[in-house]
Formats: C-alpha cells, sequence, structure tokens
C-alpha cells in the first residue's frame, strides 16, 4: 500500500478527526509536531498522490516547442541568423524546494539552444528573471541551467541576473488604462523574441506574471503588490478572483503591444516533494498508512532533530533536493498557454472541501519561496502563513470570516543579513511601530524602496530589494483582513508578538486561546501541506 | 555681644572655599550684619573674584541669606561687604598683588582655614600648606607691619595618637612630643620629593610605567602612551610622597601626614609670629551642621562619610573600632560659632588654645554610632543597580589587623580573576564582567583605605580637654549663646546622627534611596538620544568588531584561498590561522606595525582578480557577519544629516562595497605597478594616533566641530580617536575599553551578528571556478 508508484495515484482527502484518527504530523520549521486534533469536529485535507511524470521529459519538450498552442509558430520558425534572442527564466524562489538535477529549466533552455544553434543565431542573452528577489549566486545559476550552459554564456557576461535597478537597463513601454507603468527588461524589450522558461509550482506562477513581474522592477510592481490589489484578490492563487493577475495580464497587453514578442514555455511538475522512497517519504504518506519502518525513521529523525543546532538542521534541510517529474509542458503564445499549465497545475493540487471552519491550522516547513538557502525569518513565516498557505483556496477561504488561524513554526528571531538586510529593518523599525499593512504601505514603503544602501545590495550583493519584506506583508493583507485572530504554536515569543500575533507553546494552549474568538468548540481544518494542495472549497 | 564686637571689622578669611570656611563666611555675613570679608582664594583660571561668586556664595549655605535678602539684595550685599583677593598659602608671600597686601593690611582680623585636609595628601603638599601656610600668613602681616588678630585653625589630633587627657596646651608642651626642628621637616620633606622624583625618571622605572600604559591602553599609539606614561609616574611619585607622609607621620606619634603637619604648623606659627597675636581653634572631626545655616548642611564629600556609605552599600562589611570608645564629632556650625567667638573677644596673653570637640563632656561612643547608623540603613536601605535594598551587616568591631587582612585576601582574589579575564579576548557583555570586577576591587582598595586612614581615628582614645572653651562659653551673654551656639553638651546623639547627619550624608553622597522608577529612562536611552541628535555633525566609524565580526586576516584567508583548491586552500587558511597568536600578539603591540607586516603578503597579488573577489568578499564575509545594528545606526546618522566617516586599517579595495553607506572612507591603501599590488602601504595605516590625525585633519579640511561629534570604536587603541570628540561610543568593547568606558561614562553598545548567523570555522571563500 505504501509504495503507490504502481497504482494509480489517489486524489487528495478530506478526513474526518474521530476518536481512532492518528496523531496528525504538522510541520514545524527544520523540525514536526504530532498533533493530535479534536474528534468530531476536526478535518485534515491532504493532497493528492503525486502524479505519474512524463515518460520522455525532453521528448515532451521537444514536442511543445515545435506544436505550440495558440496564436504561434513553432519555435524554429521564430529563429533567425541576425536576431537578438532573450531566453528569461524562473529564479531561485521555483521550484520549492529545489529539485534534483537536472533541473526543469535546463532541459528546456537546452533545447532552446539547440534550436538557436541549428538556426545560427548568434546573439543570445540568458536571464534570470527575479524582479526584486535577490540576485541567483554563481551555484544556484549552475543549477538551474546547467553547468553546459553556464560555462558557455557566463564567462562571457552572457548568463546574468535581472537588474530592475540598471538605470540603463530598464525602459518604461507604456502605461495600462488603469495608469500601471509597464517597466521592463531593456534587453528583453529590444529582443526580437523573449523565450520565457516557466516552471509552474501553484497556480499563482505563470502566465502573463513571468515577465510582467518577472523582468520588471518598483515601476511596476507597486501598482500591483499593494496592499488594495491583495484585499481584492480572493485569492491571489486563482487567477479568476485575483486583482494582481487582472493587473499583471493588462500589463501583458502593453507588452504586446509595444512589440514585445514572448514565446511561452510553461511546465509543471507533481507534487513528489520528499520522494515515494527515501528519509522523508513518511511525510507524504497518510499516517494511518504508515509502516513500522515509516514510524521508525519518523521517530528516529524526530529524535535527530531534537538534539542538533538549528544550524545543522537549517544546513541538512537545504541540501534536500526534491524528486519532482515534469506532468506537462506547453509552449506557444502565453494565454493559450497558461490556460492548459493551470488545468495541469489543478489536476495535481485540488482537493474538492465543503464549507469553512472556525479555526484553521497549518504546519509551515523550513522554506518558502524567499528563503532557499538561507533563514526563514519572521517575516517570511507571516508570508508563507498567511500569504501563501491562507490563499491556497478556490471559491471561498478555509477559514469563516473572523475566524482564527493557528501557525506552527519555531519562529525565530534570526535574520539572514545578506539576504534579508532591509527585512531586519522592518522588522526592527517598522514593525515595532505598526503591523497595519495599509499603515506599513503608507508610511514606509517608499522610503525602504528608495532607500540607496538596499538598491547597493540588491543590486551588488544579494540581498532582496528593500521593498520586499513589504510585499511579504502585504501577501498576507487579505489574510489578516479576514481572521479575527493568529496564534503562532511553539514560536519565539518577542518575535510572534512583534508580528502582531499570539503565542502559545502548545497546539492544545492555542485552540484554548482561539476559543475566546470562536466560541468553544469550535469547528477547525487542517491544511496538511507541503506536499502541496489547494483547497476548493464549496 | 560678639556680633557687635565684630561689627565694622574688617575680617580676612583663608580656606573660604572649604567646608569650614563656607560656614565661616556664611555665619560673619548673617550674623554680624556690618562685618566685611577679604576672601584670600587660589584664583584658578576665572580669577579671584569669579571664583568666589562660584565656589562659595552659590554654595546652598547662602540659601538662607539669599532668601531674606532676595537675590538681586545678596549681590548687593556680598559686591558690598566681600572682597576677593587672589592669594595661595602655599606660595611664599601668600602670591599676594599690591592690590591684595593692601586689603589685608587693612585687616583688623585674620581667620587662617586653609588646609590640606585629605589624610593621604603627599607630604611635601601637606608640609607647604598645613606647616608653611601660617608661617607665611605670619610673615606677610609681619612684612606690612600689622598685626592683626590671627586666628589660626588647627586640629585636635595634633595631640598625636595617645591615651587619655589631651588638654589646649601647645604641642611641644606635651609630656607626649618627640621634639623635632620643624624647619628640618620641611627641608627634609622637599628633599624626598626632588629625590622621587629623580627615582621615578631612572630607565627601569619609565619601562615599568610605559609597561604598564601599554596594558592598560593597548596599542594606543605613541602619543596617547606617553600622556599615559606620563600620567602614571607623576602619579607613583604622589604616592611614594603620601606613603612617606604616613610614615613619618606614624614615627614622630601622629595618626596621619595632617595631624603631623599641622602640629608642627601651630609651633611654626607660635615662633614666627613675632608681635602678631595668635588665637589657635583645634575641632575634632567636623561633621554636618546642627542647626546653622540649616540642619544637616554639609559641604563636600568628607572623612566619615565615604565610610558611612560604604558600610550601607555592603562593601565595609567591618571596620576597625573599639565599641566602647569615643568617636569624637564636632557640628561645623559649633566650630563656626566658637572661632566667632575667639575671633569677638580678641587676643589674650600666652599661648592661646581653643579646642572645640565632644568626648570629654558629651562622648558619642563608638559603639552607640555603629548601632544608630545600622538601624537607621536598615529603616532607610541603599538600593543597588538592579533596584533591589541593600541589606547592611553586622557590626564586630574587629582589630584593624584583621579587617585589613579579610579586605586584602578579597582583593587578591579578584586581583587574579580580573588578571584571567584580561588576558582572554572577551567583548561586549563578556567585557562587562571585566568591568564589574574591576569595579568590585576599586571598591575594596577604597574600603582598605578608609580602613589605613581612618582606622587610627576610630581606635583613637584622646580624650580633648575643653577647659577654655567652656571658659569662652561661660562668658557669653544669653543673647550670644542663642546666636552663636557651641556648648557641646547640648548634643543629643540619639537625635543628630538619625535625623540630622544621616539624611545629610546620603544626600552628599547621591546614593539612590528609593528603587528606580518604572519607565524611567536609562543612562544608555539618554546617552543614545544625545549621539542622535541633530545638533551632530558627524558621526565617524571603526570597522572591525565596530561594524562585522571580521579582521584583516580572515579577509586574506578568504581572499588568497579563493581561486586555489582542494588542499592548497586548506593549506593556506590553516597556515594563516596558525599563525594567528603571533598575529595577534603583534597586533597588540602595535597596529601599525602588525598591518604593515601583515599586507606584505599581498606582494604580487593581481590587481584585477582582486577586486573581482573583493565583490563576492563583501557579501560572503563582510555583510555575513555584519552587526546589522551598528550598520543600521550609520544609516541613522544619515538621514540626520550627519556626516559619517569610515576610518580603518582594513584596505581600501575590501572597504570599497561599503562606499554607499558613508560620506567618505579613510582606508589603508596598497602601492601597485598597475596590474599587481606590491605589499607595501602607500601611507601610514589610520590607526591609533595616526586615526586621531586623520579625522582631526578631515574634520578641519570640511569645518565640522569635533566637539559636537561621534566616534564608535571597540578598541583601547582606538582611544586617542574616541577622546577626540565629544560623544565617544564603545561598541562591543574588549575589557581596556570597556573599563574605561565605564569610568568616563560612555555610551556602550552592544551590535552583534545578525541571530542565526554562525561563522564557519575556517574563513574559507566558496570554491571559486576561475573564468
Amino acid at each position: 500500500m505504501s509504495n503507490g508508484r504502481h497504482l494509480a495515484p489517489r486524489p487528495g482527502f478530506v478526513l474526518d478527526v474521530d476518536r481512532n484518527s492518528p496523531p496528525i504530523v504538522f510541520h514545524h520549521g527544520e523540525g514536526f509536531r504530532l498533533e493530535k486534533l479534536p474528534a468530531g469536529r476536526s478535518r485534515v485535507i491532504y493532497p493528492a498522490e503525486p502524479l505519474e511524470g512524463l515518460p520522455d521529459p525532453d521528448g515532451a519538450i521537444r514536442d511543445a516547442l515545435l506544436n505550440p498552442i495558440g496564436d504561434s509558430a513553432p519555435l524554429p520558425a521564430l529563429l533567425r541568423p541576425d536576431m537578438k534572442l532573450t531566453i528569461a527564466f524562473d529564479d531561485i524562489s521555483l521550484p520549492l524546494p529545489p529539485m534534483r538535477r537536472p533541473d526543469i529549466r535546463q532541459r528546456v533552455i537546452e533545447t532552446v539552444l539547440d534550436m538557436a544553434a541549428e538556426a545560427g543565431v548568434d546573439d543570445v542573452h540568458l536571464i534570470a528573471a527575479l524582479a526584486v528577489h535577490r540576485r541567483m549566486t554563481e551555484d544556484e545559476l549552475r543549477h538551474a541551467v546547467g553547468d553546459r550552459v553556464y560555462d558557455a554564456f557566463a564567462p562571457r557576461g552572457l548568463l546574468y541576473n535581472h537588474d530592475a535597478e540598471d538605470p540603463d537597463g530598464m525602459v518604461v513601454l507604456g502605461e495600462t488604462p488603469h495608469g500601471e507603468a509597464v517597466q521592463f527588461n531593456r534587453r528583453a524589450a529590444e529582443s526580437d523574441l523573449v523565450v520565457y522558461v516557466n516552471i509552474n509550482l501553484v497556480a499563482m506562477d505563470g502566465g502573463h506574471k513571468s515577465t510582467a513581474t518577472g523582468l520588471t522592477g518598483y515601476t511596476s510592481l507597486r501598482h500591483n503588490h499593494n496592499v488594495h490589489t491583495m484585499l481584492n484578490s480572493t485569492s491571489f492563487m486563482d487567477q479568476d478572483g485575483s486583482a494582481l493577475h487582472a493587473s499583471n495580464w493588462r500589463m501583458g497587453k502593453v507588452l504586446r503591444d509595444a512589440g514585445v514578442r514572448i514565446f511561452q514555455v510553461e511546465t509543471t511538475v507533481n507534487n513528489d516533494t520528499f520522494g515515494r522512497e527515501g528519509p522523508l517519504s513518511m511525510l507524504q504518506k497518510r499516517e494511518w498508512e504508515w509502516s513500522a519502518r515509516d514510524r521508525a525513521s519518523f521517530l528516529a529523525m524526530q529524535n535527530g532533530l531534537k538534539v542538533l543546532p538549528t544550524r545543522v538542521k537549517r544546513e541538512i534541510f537545504s541540501k534536500w533536493r526534491a524528486p519532482y517529474e515534469l506532468t506537462s509542458v506547453q509552449a506557444g503564445e502565453i494565454e493559450a498557454v497558461h490556460e492548459v499549465t493551470t488545468a495541469n497545475v489543478y489536476r495535481q493540487h485540488l482537493v474538492p472541501v465543503e464549507g469553512q471552519t472556525d479555526i484553521l491550522t497549518m504546519g509551515l516547513p523550513y522554506i518558502c519561496p524567499y528563503n532557499v538557502n538561507s533563514i526563514m525569518n519572521p517575516i517570511l513565516v507571516m508570508c508563507l502563513g498567511l500569504g501563501y498557505f491562507f490563499n491556497l483556496y478556490r471559491g471561498r477561504p478555509l477559514v469563516r470570516k473572523g475566524g482564527v488561524v493557528i501557525i506552527s513554526h519555531p519562529t525565530p528571531w534570526e535574520f539572514n543579513p545578506v539576504h534579508h538586510p532591509s527585512y531586519i529593518d522592518f522588522f526592527e523599525q517598522v514593525l515595532a511601530d505598526t503591523t497595519d499593512p495599509a499603515e506599513i504601505e503608507r508610511k514606509y514603503e517608499k522610503q525602504f524602496a528608495e532607500d540607496e544602501w538596499y538598491i547597493h545590495l540588491y543590486r551588488n550583493s544579494y540581498a532582496y530589494h528593500g521593498v520586499h519584506p513589504f510585499y511579504m506583508w502585504y501577501w498576507g493583507a487579505h489574510a489578516l483582513d479576514h481572521v479575527a485572530r493568529v496564534i503562532v504554536v511553539g514560536g519565539n515569543t518577542p518575535a510572534v508578538r512583534r508580528l502582531g500575533f499570539q503565542p502559545a507553546s502548545t497546539l492544545a494552549d492555542a485552540l484554548e486561546m482561539a476559543s475566546d474568538v470562536v466560541g468553544p468548540q469550535p469547528t477547525i481544518t487542517h491544511i496538511k501541506n507541503p506536499p502541496l494542495l489547494m483547497a476548493d472549497v464549496t | 555681644m560678639i556680633a557687635d564686637s565684630l561689627a565694622g571689622r574688617r575680617i580676612a578669611v583663608t580656606g573660604s572655599t572649604g567646608f569650614l570656611g563656607t560656614a565661616l563666611v556664611e555665619r560673619l555675613l548673617r550674623s554680624v550684619p556690618d562685618c566685611e570679608l577679604v576672601l584670600v582664594v587660589r584664583p584658578g583660571r576665572r580669577g579671584a573674584r569669579r571664583r568666589v561668586d562660584r565656589d562659595i556664595l552659590r554654595n546652598d549655605a547662602f540659601d538662607r541669606l539669599r532668601d531674606e535678602l532676595g537675590t538681586d539684595g545678596f549681590a548687593e550685599m556680598t559686591a558690598q561687604r566681600v572682597t576677593a583677593v587672589a592669594g595661595d598659602v602655599a606660595v611664599d608671600g601668600l602670591g599676594l598683588d599690591d592690590a591684595g597686601r593692601a586689603a589685608i593690611a587693612g585687616c583688623d582680623i585674620f581667620i587662617h582655614s586653609a588646609a590640606i585636609v585629605s589624610f593621604d595628601s603627599p607630604l611635601d603638599q601637606a608640609v607647604e600648606v598645613n606647616l608653611l601656610g601660617p608661617v607665611r600668613v605670619a610673615s606677610v602681616l609681619t612684612e606690612l607691619g600689622v598685626a592683626p588678630h590671627l586666628v589660626a585653625v588647627s586640629t585636635c589630633y595634633v595631640a598625636g595618637s595617645r591615651r587619655g587627657a589631651a588638654p589646649e596646651e601647645p604641642v611641644d608642651e606635651s609630656p607626649f612630643f618627640v621634639g623635632v626642628d620643624w624647619s628640618n621637616e620641611v627641608d627634609s620633606a622637599r628633599q624626598i620629593r626632588r629625590d622621587t622624583e629623580t627615582a621615578s625618571r631612572s630607565p627601569e622605572r619609565l619601562t615599568d610605567f610605559r609597561d604598564e600604559a601599554h596594558d592598560e591602553l593597548g596599542a594606543a599609539g605613541v602619543p596617547a602612551l606617553a600622556s599615559k606614561t606620563e600620567q602614571l609616574r607623576s602619579r607613583w611619585v604622589d604616592d611614594r610622597m603620601a606613603e612617606a607622609g604616613r610614615a613619618r607621620a606614624t614615627s614622630l606619634g601622629f595618626p596621619d601626614a595632617y595631624a603631623y603637619t599641622k602640629a608642627l604648623g601651630e609651633m611654626a606659627l607660635v615662633e614666627t609670629a613675632g608681635e602678631i597675636p595668635v588665637s589657635i581653634v583645634r575641632p575634632s572631626i567636623i561633621e554636618s551642621a546642627l542647626a546653622e545655616p540649616s540642619p544637616g548642611w554639609i559641604r563636600g564629600f568628607r572623612m566619615a562619610e565615604p565610610v558611612i556609605i560604604s558600610y550601607a552599600r555592603g562593601l565595609l562589611k567591618e571596620f576597625p573600632g573599639v565599641p566602647e570608645g569615643t568617636i569624637d564629632i564636632i557640628p561645623v556650625d559649633f566650630v563656626v560659632a566658637a572661632i566667632c567667638a575667639v575671633a569677638a573677644r580678641g587676643p589674650v596673653d600666652g599661648p592661646d588654645i581653643v579646642q572645640v570637640a565632644s568626648g570629654s563632656v558629651n562622648p558619642l561612643r563608638y559603639g552607640h554610632l555603629v548601632d544608630m547608623v545600622r538601624a537607621w540603613f536598615t529603616d532607610h536601605p541603599i538600593y543597588d543597580d538592579r533596584g533591589q535594598p541593600i541589606s547592611v551587616p553586622e557590626w564586630s568591631f574587629p582589630g584593624r589587623g584583621r579587617v585589613k587582612r579579610q579586605l586584602e585576601r578579597t582583593g587578591t582574589v579578584l586581583e587574579k580573576a580580573q588578571k584571567v579575564i584580561d588576558a582572554l579576548p572577551v567583548r561586549g557583555s563578556r567585557a562587562e564582567l571585566a568591568v564589574r570586577l574591576e569595579e568590585q576591587r576599586g571598591l575594596i582598595e577604597r574600603a582598605m583605605g578608609y580602613v589605613d586612614l581612618y582606622g587610627a581615628y576610630a581606635e583613637c582614645e584622646a580624650v580633648y580637654l575643653l577647659d577654655r572653651l567652656l571658659a569662652l562659653w561661660e562668658s557669653l551673654d544669653p543673647d550670644d549663646r542663642e546666636a552663636f551656639c557651641f556648648d557641646p553638651r547640648v548634643l543629643d546623639w540619639d537625635h543628630y546622627a538619625p535625623e540630622i547627619h544621616l539624611p545629610s550624608v546620603v544626600r552628599a553622597g547621591r546614593v539612590p534611596m528609593r528603587p528606580p522608577a518604572r519607565g524611567a529612562e536609562s543612562r544608555s536611552t539618554r546617552l543614545r538620544r544625545q549621539v542622535l541628535s541633530p545638533d551632530r555633525q558627524m558621526a565617524v566609524f571603526d570597522l572591525e568588531n565596530t561594524l562585522i565580526a571580521s579582521n584583516v586576516v580572515a579577509t586574506y584567508a578568504w581572499l588568497g584561498s579563493r581561486r586555489l583548491s582542494g588542499r592548497d586552500r586548506l593549506r593556506l587558511v590553516l597556515k594563516t590561522v596558525m599563525e594567528g597568536p603571533t598575529l595577534l600578539a603583534l597586533d597588540r603591540r602595535d597596529r601599525s606595525d602588525f598591518l604593515r607586516h601583515f599586507y606584505r603578503r599581498y606582494e604580487g597579488a593581481p590587481v584585477d582578480v582582486i577586486s573581482e573577489d573583493a565583490a563576492e568578499h563583501f557579501s560572503d564575509l563582510i555583510l555575513a557577519r555584519s552587526f546589522p545594528a551598528g550598520i543600521r545606526r550609520v544609516r541613522e546618522h544619515r538621514d540626520l544629516g550627519h556626516r559619517t566617516l569610515l576610518i580603518t586599517g582594513a584596505l581600501d579595495f575590501v572597504v570599497e562595497p561599503l562606499r554607499p553607506l558613508f560620506d567618505d572612507i579613510v582606508s589603508s591603501v596598497l602601492g601597485t605597478d598597475g596590474s599587481t599590488y606590491d605589499g607595501r602601504m602607500r601611507t601610514a595605516p589610520p590607526t591609533g594616533e595616526a586615526r586621531y590625525q586623520a579625522l582631526v585633519d578631515y574634520a578641519d579640511l570640511h569645518g565640522l566641530d569635533l566637539r559636537e561629534s561621534v566616534a564608535y570604536a571597540d578598541s583601547a587603541s582606538d582611544l586617542p580617536m574616541l577622546e577626540a570628540v565629544g560623544f565617544p561610543v564603545a561598541v562591543n568593547p574588549e575589557t581596556r575599553l570597556a573599563s574605561i568606558a565605564n569610568k568616563r561614562g560612555w555610551l556602550v553598545e552592544d551590535f552583534a551578528k545578525s541571530p542565526g548567523m554562525t561563522s564557519r570555522l575556517l574563513p574559507l571563500a566558496p570554491a571559486g571556478r576561475s573564468a
């Protein structure tokens, strides 16, 4: 039963907790908690089992490039010798955790480059489309594109990170009818063709967002990365209900009208995050189906993690490479491509759920899109919980308006000063003043966004842009608006309080505290994520 | 009537800035409405008049008078009645100018109250003031051809450390007096000073002082070390002289140099007074006022006060003395009244000596005093740093030897602990421990000093007879007795000690008598606010251990290993790390020598490779080990419009990426032939005094006021720079700087690496793939 490889993968599942239900494994940073949820009024949403990967990924990629979707010629027909070609690709934030080699981007880029070489294209640039994320290091770039591509392009300065603050490297191409300036990477804007290589891990990714966000800067981002947009994105994981996506789609049209030609390559992966075999495989099994071996290795892991210092645990987990498999690849015109992609994402992630509950519980893992090879600081805890996990719904949130979110994460008061310098100041100065997203936006955003030191660090070191912590906070704005209270179990007390949340040492305490708001005997939903799932709430 | 007989007189007073002198001036101005005063004061920098205004008339002793007359009336009255004369009793001729001499020549009474009352002053200084002072006064008066009534203030303790009755008789008439010639004593004291000065300048001694200065300051640069060395030498001489004073005094049967020089001073005065009529007033231990000018009034922190406060703080667990012994205390207003009475009565024939004391007629037993002190501090405890009341110890009246041995033992243990800690490379909060140890040791040393100095007084069993004083008292009419009370028999110790003296002692000692108010601003917050005031003009920063936890050696190992592979990398780093202790020692001796020596290693390094690698080094070493709070502080200064300056011994290419943080950077620069570095420094590295000079030059160039500037540094070798600015900040100070910062009340900041960032064991660069 435990080895699902030979059986058809089972869909997601909602467990109604009764007295016989085993304790549930909660992710808890670089560790885990076993939690017993109250019987009779709790449910646990389990993700679907990993879909089978495509048997011949390289063949599938080639096939997609030759048989595009929508209004697009096959890639080879778009290539000619004297052209300027730019290949832009998703950055370190995708997929999570980083996948085993070869990375999908490497496969796609190598195929695209083969076709470009066949067509005699000389002028090729490769750009990591990281918007205001941190620059990728040499090792990270090598992992994404492969050593062969790296060694052929990087030394000649043809493979590099997007720089949204390079005054000569950015250009404004126009404005949407809503008055949103559309700023774009100059090299991409001046190319005859941009091939965008995407990995669509969650439903938020891809589409026009790849280019209109990935290759832009603060001038454009401020129009859709703000509190107003987030309060009107219900959720930003659901393109149909997302003001964020509407803005990106409007910007995409401006790009198209300005003559930017984009050949979009989108891929989806299954949710085989922890492996069907191996030391973490029990994390994607349902607890009552654990074998004796699963139980033993979980116990051993728990005991090991108990004695290890955080630094070591962080190092161990950050070395984990997910055995993700390609489940679909489609190329061509952006919107047509993205529709197919989204369907493929939903095929893996969607779990039908009936109705809302008073409380939503979640166990946050060690990683989020912005702390790959880094520290998950308290602001990222907020973003992962209230931004990502809360918004992994279609229809309506899993928790009712005025309900409570309970997060399990150690939430250490720790920061990586290289990657997150502006986060430190945001935490020490901004959050010490207020946690209200609108007030934060009004009082502090501009100052941080235009700060020369942060810009210097973003451009020359490996720092997220000065404005990035604000976006993290806005990502949670919808949840903050929706729920009445947020409680963090097992977190660093001062750090949790600084976030404006309430600390609790156990889940039982947290439920007790929540009863102030939602009354006794509340209903509870636990979203058992990752492996990734998205609740389709009716 | 005292007031009547002094009315219209001109009275000269020396020592009017002292405790007794101030009270005397106040009483004369208030109670003798028509007299005029000529105050002989050392002029200092401001001149005699300013000194009288600031140091005497502004004292709270005059509050009563000022209230009666109003501020303007008081100013008018003092302008009319008080003449300030610049003079110094330690100088022949009193250092008077013509106007001063004229003012003194017109006086009817001369009250000589100037003295060095410190019990541990250097022998020659005590001799110049206490012994020769009265002689000089007498000789000036003689030269001027005048003979006013000279009232000289002495002390009961001229009787020496004897048991039993000590009558009001001349020193040399006492059967216990060892006959010595005062002028010989003067000559030999001066000779000892000359010899000691010479001895202090011997090469061996000077080397010792220099080593000691280096121990204290580290590699602070030549000028700072030189000035510290001279300070140590001069302190050494003074210590030797104080020791010489104690030794000589003890050898002649006096408790200390004060009593000894005062005794010889009396003899010398009587011998040289000639026609001048002399009266000598001998008070015992003068303490706070019973009633005049206000109950409990006291000036300065005197003999018994530090002992009492040390006890209340729990430091002095025991103090020598016998419980049934007498502790001879007399309130200051009694002494003032007695002086006034003597002056008003005028000269008498024969030796005129009046003792003002309490022991013979109204003794305060030592045991009784201790009980009162203990009871009072039990009811009114002092609070410690953490806001906890301190409970006072039981007193067992041990002998002096036992107390000293106990204190010595504790002192030795603390000293050893401190030596151990000093030798460890600790910083920041751990260095605080060293500071605390040092404080404790300082307190023990002081307590030991009290035992040394004052133990003799608590053990003194002499009884000072008061025949003349009481006779004088009997001669007064009732109004005078009311206005000028000096009858020690009226003192009620059970009232005086707890109701008057002890409250006054804790007020004067400014000790915390209640727990700190909640929400009150801490000292650090206050200092930080000053540092971050918009009025500041510049903020200058050191780099290593102030803004980042790294150093030039780690940088070198990182840059050096970046282009090496495998075993070579490890070998380079290990080699550099192994050299650590040697390098550290060199660094401690002289920072600029160390840098010169160390930077040689860059010889032959290609400029373009280094510049490319320095960019990675910035992220991987500098930022990863940076102190976010420090970086934030730099930015706060910039936001406030302060000019920010980085002065560091690190190399220019290393700190170049930090440029956007600062308005300017002063760093070390290596020479180059265009493509490779030659390993030689182009200019002196900005460390120690060169750093100070760079700061001064920079401030000059940009017209910035260093007194309005802030400097951040971590090491005592940065002292010249820290001392140059008005607002020094010690960041994660190592023990030496922590102790200096603590003593001088500087802001201390604990800037730490970002929590969660642990340093790698070896400063290895991530393997660079050479392109």
